[in-house]
């Protein structure tokens, strides 16, 4: 089902945390909304799920208007960062309960709970307490809470915050795949860029409760509109280095580097002080625009090394590299840019 | 304790010092069902003739034992439900729900607990003559359920707050109302807590002594408490022996409450665990 979340505002008191947000939400897509800790998330989710009253706008789920709906009467499935599962009743009762709220037939609720428990992989485990499972398996029980009375949406509340490493990645294509195989709406918060690149249809960037730009992951990647969002995307991050415009190059502060502009940059005048933002796979040895600096710190990551080369005016920047280069720390190297690759931004950080 | 912590030192420390009252409440049980001389240590002789008074017909200007015990129960038993219920209710508003003046509320209850209630009976004395509940067991009920009820709704309020708000906004969007979420959700998670209050108001209004004496102070609505106190106000030569088997009678529910239930009792003082 579509969502609509319309000139959304939410006060808490004096202080406003969201400002007139709207968001678009497509019939069986993934929204992920990522930003960082404090931003509003939870404080959108929870208008959602009508959890949180709005003190403006409109909510709309398909044609209907649900503003003014209590949580009850509104349908959508949440599952919360720490699960809340009921702790007093087994895998199989939490599972149930949305459905005997309803009043729903004995036979009827047990077919049903059966059938989700066997899509989120938990049939052996439905007797169980919730303290008797790990935490991904609570996970598993959460979502199967969420999902079994068919909601209109599936709300999810960074909901691989408490597992580890592992099981997260796991949990990641599980989650993935439960809402492609029900074909849900679902909107995903999280902090953790990679959970939203990998998981989400698109992805809405949100800072200081405004949403700054909602993308497809690879779009948003590729064609930041803010230095917020091209620095929140992609690990390791960008790097950022600033300096003037002289003629159709840049000269970095406090050194006699200069870089070649593209045109739509070249156009601001000289003299004008601009940022350019380099993602370290476009920082590599045979690059055509070269530039020299000292390998300041290495790291090992297996499969990939990642270099900090700090250059003669101390600006860094990052590069990863596959293995066996033979670099050492230390070294004075020149690797170059790929130029076209490079994203320019102007002082209030927005994208040239 | 584990095995590098040796405990018989520790038993025998603490056993040596629990001796003075072993030994009272040795001879307590041992008076009640023999003779001894005055003076002597050593019991005369086996009776049981002083737990006479739980069959014979009271003297005149005594009340029958049973209707007592009775009083008492229900004295005790009341005031135990409606600071059970009470704190309940509103234990859950303090702690959950976003109503005006709550900090205020919170405050005046903790005041209200620390009143002794020694400097309040006479204001009550006063109150109840003027409602007609003086000389009433529902009077003294009211007043030690008032007395209760701070403590309780503080210490309810304390395992409401141990519940996790996530679990009542799972079930808001599971669906059900705010009362059932509080009954099939909250509830179960604070019964622990229910179990202690309850007790622990019982025992207190069971060992009440004050306001029964003060505030119905007549045959008709006597507890065991001030039935005791009965037994040695006014005779010549009280019968001492007799007095220890009443107050054995009276002590012996709160004994069997603390065997049964020392577990539950001690969770009011760890504040609410989970499971
Ligand atoms: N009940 C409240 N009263 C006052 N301010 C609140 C309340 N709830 C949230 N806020 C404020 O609203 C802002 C957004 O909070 P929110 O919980 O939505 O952040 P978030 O994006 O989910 O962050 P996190 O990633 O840390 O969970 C924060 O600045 C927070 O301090
Ligand atoms: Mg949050």
């Amino acid at each position: 089902m579509r969502i609509l979340l319309d000139q959304f505002t939410k006060t808490f008191g004096a202080t406003t945390v969201i400002d007139k947000m709207s968001l678009d939400i497509e019939s069986g897509e993934m929204l992920a909304l990522l930003g960082p800790s404090g931003c509003g998330k939870s404080t959108t989710l929870f208008a959602i799920c009508g959890i949180h009253r709005m003190n403006g706008g409109r909510l709309l789920f398909g044609e209907r208007d649900v503003t003014h709906l209590p949580s009850q009467m509104r349908n959508v499935g949440v599952v919360f960062q720490n699960y809340a599962l009921y702790p007093h009743m087994n895998a199989f009762d939490n599972i149930a309960f949305p459905l005997m709220i309803r009043k729903m037939a004995k036979p009827e609720i047990e077919r049903k709970v059966l059938a989700i428990a066997e899509l989120v992989h938990i049939e052996g485990l439905l007797k169980r307490k919730p303290a008797q499972l790990s935490g991904g398996q609570q996970q598993r029980v959460a979502l199967a809470r969420a999902l079994v009375r068919e909601p209109d949406i599936l709300l999810l509340d960074e909901p691989l915050a408490n597992l580890d490493a592992k099981l997260r990645l796991e949990m990641r294509s599980e989650i993935r795949r439960i809402q492609q195989e029900t074909g849900i709406s679902a909107v995903l918060v999280t902090h953790d860029q990679v959970e939203a690149m990998s998981m989400a249809d698109r992805i809405a960037i949100m800072d200081q409760g405004q949403i700054v730009q909602l993308a497809a992951p690879k779009d948003m990647y590729d064609e930041p509109v803010t230095d917020f969002v091209a620095s929140f995307l992609g690990n390791p991050p960008i790097a950022f280095l600033q300096g003037t415009v002289e003629g159709k190059t840049i000269r970095l502060e406090n050194s006699d580097i200069v870089l070649p502009l593209d045109a739509q940059a070249a156009k601001q005048g000289n003299g004008t002080p601009i940022r350019i933002g380099v993602r370290p796979e476009h920082f590599q040895p045979e690059h055509p625009v070269k530039i020299s600096g000292k390998i300041s710190f290495i790291e090992e990551q297996g499969r990939e090394e990642l270099f900090d080369v700090t250059l003669s005016n101390g600006m860094r920047l990052r590069s990863v590299q596959a293995n066996g280069g033979a670099f050492r720390l230390g070294d004075e190297v020149s690797w170059g840019l790929a130029a076209d690759k490079v994203l320019t931004f102007d002082p209030s950080g927005r994208r040239i | 304790m584990s095995s590098n912590f040796r405990s018989w030192p520790m038993t025998l420390l603490l056993g040596f010092l629990s001796l003075p009252i072993i030994v009272m409440m040795v001879y307590l049980f041992v008076d009640t069902v023999t003779d001894t001389t005055a003076g002597s240590l050593i019991p005369d002789r086996f009776t049981l003739e002083h737990w006479r008074f739980l069959f014979d017909a009271p003297q005149a200007g005594r009340s029958n034992i049973w209707s007592v015990t009775l009083n008492t129960f229900i004295f005790a038993c009341s005031t135990s439900a409606i600071v059970v219920m009470t704190s309940l209710t509103s234990g859950y508003a303090l702690s959950r729900l976003n109503m005006p003046y709550r900090r205020l509320l919170l405050g005046g209850v903790l005041t209200l607990h620390a009143f002794p209630t020694v400097t309040l009976i006479i204001s009550i004395f006063l109150m109840l003559q003027m409602t007609g509940l003086y000389n009433s067991l529902l009077g003294v009920i009211l007043v030690k359920t008032a007395l209760e009820l701070p403590l309780g709704i503080w210490v309810m309020k304390g395992f409401y707050d141990t519940v996790p708000w996530e679990i009542e906004m799972a079930g808001l969007t599971d669906g059900a109302s705010r009362f059932t979420v509080w009954r099939r959700l909250v509830l179960p998670q604070v019964h622990p807590g229910l179990a202690a209050l309850g007790l622990f108001s019982f025992l207190a209004a069971w060992s009440e002594y004050i306001l029964p004496q003060v505030l119905a102070p007549d045959g008709a609505s006597q507890v065991l408490a001030t039935y005791l106190q009965n037994l040695i106000k006014d005779d010549r030569a009280p019968d001492f022996n007799m007095f220890k088997s009443v107050g054995l009678f009276y002590a012996m529910p709160v004994m069997i409450i603390y065997l049964i239930f020392n577990q539950k009792l001690m969770n009011i003082y760890g504040g609410g665990t989970k499971g």
